[in-house]
């Protein structure tokens, strides 16, 4: 996790906000940055977290976390952490018969479906087990990215029900986070990104964006700040 | 990577990067172990042909077939990734960039899988460019193709005691040399072809009328070819799934002209198109398969003719790095003095960031291409107040602390009123590793 962006935001690992939605946002640039720093934030904060990596593979991940002092693998071995690779997963859904139904169901279907069974899967991660206690503080689901989802056949609307459903569950019922990354393709006149967009960022307490500028980053934080603050960029 | 392959095939050293439970992965992604290379050092850590770790984040790379190109790229492409290059206007120097791809390939020794809709595949490799080699390289080219075959006892005239010596292979295997120069006015020879090994994917060959099974999500074309690549990655055991293989080899996938109408699809002919998911369907799901084996794929694709911009930027998140190539012909810019010896524009779009937080980018964004008579040349501008360089990648950054001595030179040297200066102060620029006269300066910029 970046100091700086936890300075900026006002939160540390001890105490953060929860039962909020998060949207990450970059426009011609790569926000990933931005997930790499939530995901590591909140392993350290000791919450449980389930990742749905829809962009890279683990291996990716595992090693930038490390490089911010954190171990996927271990938070993956202790329960902390529940990781949904997209990109194996699609290979296994595509060229190999599965019996029972996968969380990226959707992607066998021919005409455009909905993310029911991502849901579930997100639900059963990380609702708690049937004794209540877990040693974790609270449940956060990540989310890297959703625009890809719509490069997958589904439509906007059908991502926006499932951030609905996440939102209610994870945020009002677990009074847990939810970090989410989509891309802005503004210029690209991308229709349907433009209602995924503009309709998280009515649904969320804190829009993150990320926007390239010729020489760095440059970071506009809306919601609770309004003031642009440039930034070098995280080398 | 050469060490993952290692650990998920034989004894699992503590210092791997845990793989996966189930399958052993060998892709790229890994990190280098450390604990492998003390258990004995080079000979058993073999490098694969044609590849190299990047400096930056250890990630296993190869070379697109232009050093120039490698070096814009940081260091060349990512084995697991795709390179989408976006084609020119009439598609006449983007079948360039394939086939020094492909070429590549053949002079490294690795797999190749074509596919094309348009031509044959056994057609686009009579066409490869010929590789340019020394001596040494010629010697290189001949032991990766002849690896199999025993070694022909050469015999040593002034070494002779050594020739009874057995041969021992000399720390890592660093094969033929990282990139290689090629002629494109002579075609690749024919032995070269033969000892290679390629698979061809030609889809008017493909075409069936029912499809088994359950109705997919992939239009019939792209289903087939995502199929047949899985196909060959799963039995040539580049996903890690055939163990006794004993040399670990790169796939080289060549896709060309993909979404254009010969590929089935109508995105280039309509705005609205209703089966637009299945083309970014097709590339996430080759990132997937590109990501769990030892592949890299390049795909030109003419997003110049897609109807609906939301496909291209989709297209463009979807693929890891993306390349543009920005002709003259018929364009205004043909007159531009600025332009006046070059034949486009290339614009790196996107590098992927692998394994870390930043990528790699050139400090140069300004890049031309020219196609001479042999070279496909590859030059930026290095602009500094009133005067602009142009300069090949490999030296940009020398060419900046030059550059400035170059402003003081060319002040002088306006008040004597000569425009177009041919030779800058004396010290020649390395341009694509050849020694020659400084390209000149290009006149004020407008």
């Amino acid at each position: 996790m970046f100091p700086e962006l936890n300075n900026l935001l006002g939160t540390t690992p001890d105490g953060t906000e929860q039962g909020k939605l998060t949207l990450l946002c970059d426009a011609k640039t790569d926000g990933s940055f931005l997930v790499h720093h939530f995901l590591s934030f909140y392993l350290k904060a000791n919450c449980k977290v389930c990742f749905v990596a829809l962009v890279q593979s683990f291996s990716h991940y595992n090693i930038v976390a490390q490089k911010l002092g954190v171990s996927l693998t271990a938070a993956r071995e202790q329960g902390q952490l529940v990781f949904l690779e997209g990109l194996k997963s699609s290979v296994d859904i595509f060229f190999h018969a599965q019996e029972e139904p996968h969380p990226l169901q959707f992607l066998r279907e021919a005409s455009a479906g909905n993310l029911q069974s991502l849901y579930q899967f997100v639900r059963d991660s990380l609702k708690p087990v049937d004794s209540g206690e877990t040693p974790w503080k609270f449940p956060v689901l990540l989310v890297d990215n959703l625009s890809v989802l719509l490069s997958l056949g589904l439509e906007a609307v059908a991502v926006l029900d499932f951030m609905q459903y996440c939102r209610a569950t994870v945020c009002c019922e677990l009074k847990g986070n939810v970090v989410a990354l989509v891309h802005d393709n503004r210029d690209a006149e991308d229709k349907e990104n433009g209602i995924l967009l503009n309709g998280l960022s009515h649904q969320s307490h804190l829009v993150l964006r990320a926007e390239g500028l010729a020489t760095g980053f440059c970071k506009d934080v809306h919601g609770q700040k309004s003031v642009p603050i440039p930034y070098d960029t995280f080398a | 990577m050469a060490a993952a392959a290692t650990c998920g095939a034989g004894v699992l050293s503590s210092g791997c990067v845990a793989s996966t439970a189930g399958r052993s992965s060998t892709t790229s992604f890994q990190r280098r172990s450390k604990a492998s290379g003390a258990d004995g050092g080079g000979p058993r850590l073999l490098s694969i042909a044609g590849t190299r770790p990047s400096v930056r984040n250890g990630q296993l790379l190869v070379s697109t077939g232009l050093p120039a190109l490698d070096q814009l790229l940081g260091g060349g492409l990512a084995v697991g990734t795709v390179l989408l290059i976006e084609e020119d206007k009439y598609s006449i120097y983007s079948p360039l960039l394939f086939k020094y791809f492909l070429a590549e390939g053949i002079v490294n020794g690795h797999t190749l899988l074509v596919a094309s809709a348009k031509e044959k595949p056994a057609d686009i490799l009579q066409e490869l460019p010929a590789p340019l080699l020394d001596d040494n390289g010629k010697k290189e080219l001949e032991d990766v193709h002849n690896s199999k075959t025993p070694e022909s006892d050469v015999n040593m005239k002034i070494a002779w005691r050594y020739q009874l010596q057995p041969k021992m292979q000399v720390g890592p295997v660093s094969s033929s040399r990282f990139g290689h120069y090629y002629d494109v006015s002579k075609r690749i020879p024919q032995e070269l072809l033969g000892s290679s090994k390629w698979h061809g994917f030609f889809l008017p060959e493909h075409i069936t009328s029912d499809l088994k099974g359950e109705p997919c999500s992939l239009s019939g074309d792209y289903m087939k070819l995502l199929q047949f690549i899985q196909n060959i990655i799963y039995t040539e055991g580049f996903d890690g799934s055939n163990p006794q293989k004993k040399q670990k080899n790169i796939l080289r996938i060549g896709i060309q002209n993909f979404g254009s109408p010969f590929w089935g699809d109508d995105i280039c002919c309509t705005e609205n198109s209703d089966n637009s998911h299945r083309l970014t369907k097709f590339f996430y799901v080759l990132r997937g398969l590109l990501r769990t084996s030892l592949s890299a794929c390049i795909i030109t694709m003419p997003t110049h003719l897609i109807q609906n911009k939301a496909i291209t930027a989709r297209v463009r998140n979807l693929s890891d790095t993306v390349v543009g190539l920005e002709s003259f012909i018929g364009s205004e810019k043909e007159t531009n003095s600025l332009y006046k010896d070059y034949h486009g524009l290339i614009h790196i779009r996107k590098i992927p960031r692998l394994n870390n937080l930043t990528c790699d980018e050139s400090d140069v964004k300004d890049l031309a291409f020219k196609l001479k008579r042999k070279l496909f040349t590859i030059e930026g501008w290095v602009w500094n107040s009133n005067i602009c360089l142009s300069l090949p990648p490999e030296c940009l950054e020398k060419a900046t602390a030059f550059a400035s001595r170059l402003v003081r030179h060319s002040e002088s040297l306006k008040q004597t009123g000569s425009g177009r200066i041919r030779q800058a102060a004396g010290p020649r620029l390395w341009h694509d590793g050849r020694r020659q006269e400084a390209p000149g300066l290009l006149g004020n910029p407008p």
